[in-house]
């Protein structure tokens, strides 16, 4: 079960002064289970190929199998694919709608045509993935706090029972400790098989979660690797707009100077690098 | 990002004419004597000099003819309806007969006339707007009405609201495309069934619009207020309007020919 | 001149706990104050205090000697203190950007020639210049937060207040963000900056640190870092670098006096 794209390009607008080639030629392959994570600064292509994921954008070159079904116009499966693949959008809190956060929950599954009988489990259900109360079930979404809302809007995507979760800068906006759980969240959701693909461009949270990191630099592919390998690329081939986090600097930095450290993004490996693990 | 297409109806496009460089006041009053001449249009002869007219602004303005005919591409519908109706349904001397309707001599002549009015008209007006920066049409139009200010009448919270309407046109059209796709995520269509059910469709698109719209106006109003903003009192402009002899001279000239072209008419008639 | 805030001002929203209970705050004029504290501690509602936004429900607040109860007093006090807000969509005015930037000195009535030069000079700052005639809808976050600053530079005020400016931006658009606002701070505004990210404090001189709307911590930011403060318990970012640099400094490791990754190198190769 894997998302596999091949030579996908796309171009906004082609034929009118307005033209701009969003995605050339990007190649890779996301298994579920698996935390696949895209970087790259505004206007790198990013949620363009987000958007290609589930079908709401179609490719204009190259093709895009998700679990062996391909995305491409009028194709009976469309459907299928967009249930299969939830897309959460930035500030996704943005979407809320309903009366009450039940019913919020329960529109994706309704719209997929889900037996009305089962609609009250799925949403008991991507209420308690997200951790939201069930008190809040009965309560209008306008009303949640700003983090509540983030969790109601993330899990009216999971009621869909999703394969695959992309998800475009989910952390916008929040303070650490809401990060940190939601961070959480999606290694839970990743550990259960689903297969979580992040579009950000805080590299720190790539590093430090993913399987496999693709970097994208004006609709191009640099690189597409480990977290290890792509911070060792990103070292000797920076790219515009995307800063090392502070403790990969440092422990290049520190490399530089000829001290033995890892490049890493972990301060406690700088730390027993250089002076062993005393404790 | 996206963007629509800026060449829509009536859209400003920027370069350096005479036209361009006319105070927006004296366009939208000049606009508006034409308008009344066009209306007031009769005889063939007549519609021939309001053409070449056309031409000559188009012209001045240093536009290509083909942008200023584009902008009448969203009324044709209107054109064509207006001019069938004149066809199918003026009595006089028939021409065609299709069963119950006949085609008169009368209703194509008037048919052309009323069509190609509607046409001037629209192209006419379409040049206040091709030929004035939106800011500069706001500033003309609080100009213009702040004498009767006086009088109660909100002119400059009219610019100003319309001003604002117009900066935030594209950040709406972004967010709404936006918004659209998060639903399309979750499966909803807007393009099945019927009428009722394409409305009730739209509405988890237009609901969160209205609150962004509403949260909108709060934070505006807030950052408004902490820029010093208390309405039109004491208001500078940083381009404050500058009526110049080139002003003058059309605010003289347009208003005569429109009145020699109607007396024109009126002696052809 | 000093900005002064006497007494307790305490500002109730209706709600059962005042949003600021006693604050009792002063801020010098060149300084650049870090206004630091999680959702909820009401670092927000002070900082519309500053510029009379909101008023006191019990104390003072004086700007520049003028105190914000008085309404005849609100018009000069927003001439002294501009406002930088946190969405940097829902505070742009103008549709294209030098006419955003000259909103705030048109409402001051300053003269056209004027406003001209005022807005020339505040874009250059923000490093917005050649986008002068740009509609300000193509302008991305970070270019419409640094519009934001050059319409309240604009206006001419020794004080400049943001409100969480960084919240919204990618890692670019906060950066030169911040430069713009070090090289401001270097020309002599009094700049006050409300955020809950401590590694945006770095170039400031005080930090005051709220929570649950009483202020808990007040003083230099080098000696924010040397103080051993619980951050997490009032709802503080704390950096991965600073976690570090804090880890060692409690094994009475050598360490920088402030917590940067040139500074660190350095020590740490020593």
């Amino acid at each position: 079960m894997s998302i596999t794209v091949s030579g996908l390009g796309h171009t906004y607008h082609p034929g009118t002064p307005l033209e701009t080639r969003a995605l050339r030629d990007i190649s890779f392959e996301f298994p579920a289970g698996t935390w696949f994570s895209v970087v790259g600064h505004t206007g790198s292509g990013k949620s363009t190929l987000a958007q290609h994921l589930n079908g709401i954008l179609l490719p204009m070159e190259g093709k895009i199998f998700i679990d062996g079904l391909e995305v491409k116009e009028k194709s009976p499966s469309l459907r299928e694919i967009r249930r299969k693949v939830g897309l959460v959008f930035q500030y996704p809190e943005q979407q809320l709608f309903a009366e009450t956060v039940s019913d919020e929950l329960a529109f994706a599954p309704r719209n997929w045509g889900v037996p009305e009988e089962d609609i009250p489990g799925r949403v008991s259900a991507a209420a308690a993935q997200v951790g939201l109360d069930e008190g809040c079930l009965g309560r209008s979404p306008f009303h949640l706090s700003g983090g509540e809302k983030r969790k109601a809007a993330i899990a009216s995507v999971l009621s869909s029972r999703p394969d695959y979760l992309v998800l475009d800068e989910p952390t916008a906006g929040l303070d650490s400790f809401s990060r940190k759980e939601l961070t959480r969240l999606l290694s839970g959701l990743r550990n259960e098989g689903m297969g979580i693909l992040l579009v950000t461009h805080d590299l720190d949270i790539a590093l430090q979660m993913s399987d496999r990191i693709l970097v994208l630099d004006g609709g191009r592919r640099i690189v597409c690797d480990t977290p290890a390998a792509v911070l060792d690329h990103l070292r000797t081939h920076p790219v515009p707009g995307l800063q090392l986090p502070e403790i990969a600097a440092l422990s290049a930095a520190l490399r530089e100077r000829g001290k033995n450290v890892p490049l890493t993004w972990n301060w406690k490996e700088i730390k027993s690098a250089l002076f062993g693990s005393q404790k | 990002m996206k963007f629509f297409n800026h060449l829509t109806f009536g859209q400003y496009v920027p370069s350096e004419s005479p036209v361009h460089r006319l105070d927006p006041r004296c366009k939208i009053i000049a606009v508006l004597v034409l308008l009344t001449g066009i209306f007031l249009a009769k005889h063939p002869a007549v519609f021939s000099v309001w053409g070449v007219l056309l031409a000559c602004l188009t012209a001045g303005a240093r536009l290509p003819f083909r942008l200023v005919l584009r902008s009448a591409k969203p009324v044709l519908i209107l054109v064509l309806f207006t001019a069938s109706i004149h066809i199918f349904f003026t009595s006089g001397t028939p021409l065609v007969s299709l069963g119950i309707v006949t085609i008169s001599r009368e209703g194509l002549i008037l048919a052309a006339y009323m069509g190609l009015r509607l046409l001037f008209l629209v192209l006419f007006a379409s040049f206040l707007t091709l030929t004035t920066r939106p800011m500069e049409l706001a500033d003309g139009l609080e100009r213009l009405f702040s004498p009767f200010a006086r009088f109660g009448f909100p002119a400059h919270e009219l610019a100003m609201m319309m001003t604002i309407a117009l900066r935030f046109i594209p950040t709406l059209l972004d967010e709404t495309d936006r918004i659209m796709k998060a639903q399309l995520a979750r499966g909803a269509s807007f393009d099945r069934g019927g009428l009722w059910k394409r409305l009730k469709a739209f509405l988890p698109v237009l609901i969160p619009l209205f609150v962004i719209v509403f949260q909108r106006a709060e934070d505006l109003a807030v950052a408004m207020e902490a820029r010093c903003y208390r309405g039109g009192t004491g208001r500078t402009r940083m381009s404050p309007l500058a009526w110049k002899a080139a002003d003058t001279a059309a605010l003289l000239l347009v208003p005569a020919v429109v009145i020699l072209l109607v007396t024109i008419d009126r002696s052809l008639a | 001149m000093t900005f002064v805030y006497p007494g307790g001002a305490a500002d109730s929203s209706g709600r059962a706990r005042p949003a600021l209970r006693n604050v009792t705050l002063s801020i010098y004029e060149g300084e650049w104050v870090a206004l630091l504290g999680s959702n909820g501690s009401g670092k927000s509602t002070l900082a519309k205090h500053l510029n009379a936004l909101l008023v006191p429900s019990q104390g003072d607040c004086l700007v520049y000697g003028l105190s914000t109860r008085d309404e005849k007093n609100v018009f000069p006090i927003r001439s002294t203190v501009a406002m930088v807000f946190q969405n940097p969509e829902n505070q742009i005015v103008g549709t294209v950007v030098e006419e955003d930037a000259a909103f705030g000195p048109e409402n001051q009535g300053v003269l056209p020639e004027e406003i001209v030069q005022r807005v020339e000079a505040a874009l250059t700052v923000a490093g917005l210049l050649e986008k002068r005639k740009k509609p300000t809808y193509t302008l991305s976050g970070g270019e419409k937060q640094r519009l934001a600053v050059a319409g309240a530079l604009a206006m001419d005020t020794p004080c400049l207040v943001l409100d969480e400016p960084t919240a919204m931006l990618d890692p670019a658009g906060r950066t030169e963000l911040l430069r713009v606002l070090s090289n401001l701070h270097a020309s002599g505004k009094t700049i006050v900056s409300i955020t809950h990210r401590l590694e945006e404090i770095l170039s400031c001189d005080r930090a005051v640190i709220l929570h649950r709307g009483e202020i808990a911590w007040e003083g230099a930011v080098s000696d924010l870092f040397l103080s051993d403060l619980p951050f997490k318990e009032w709802g503080l970012d704390i950096p991965p670098l600073v976690s570090f640099w804090r880890d060692l400094r409690a094994e009475g490791r050598s360490v920088p006096p402030v917590p940067t990754v040139a500074a660190m190198a350095d020590a740490l190769c020593q």
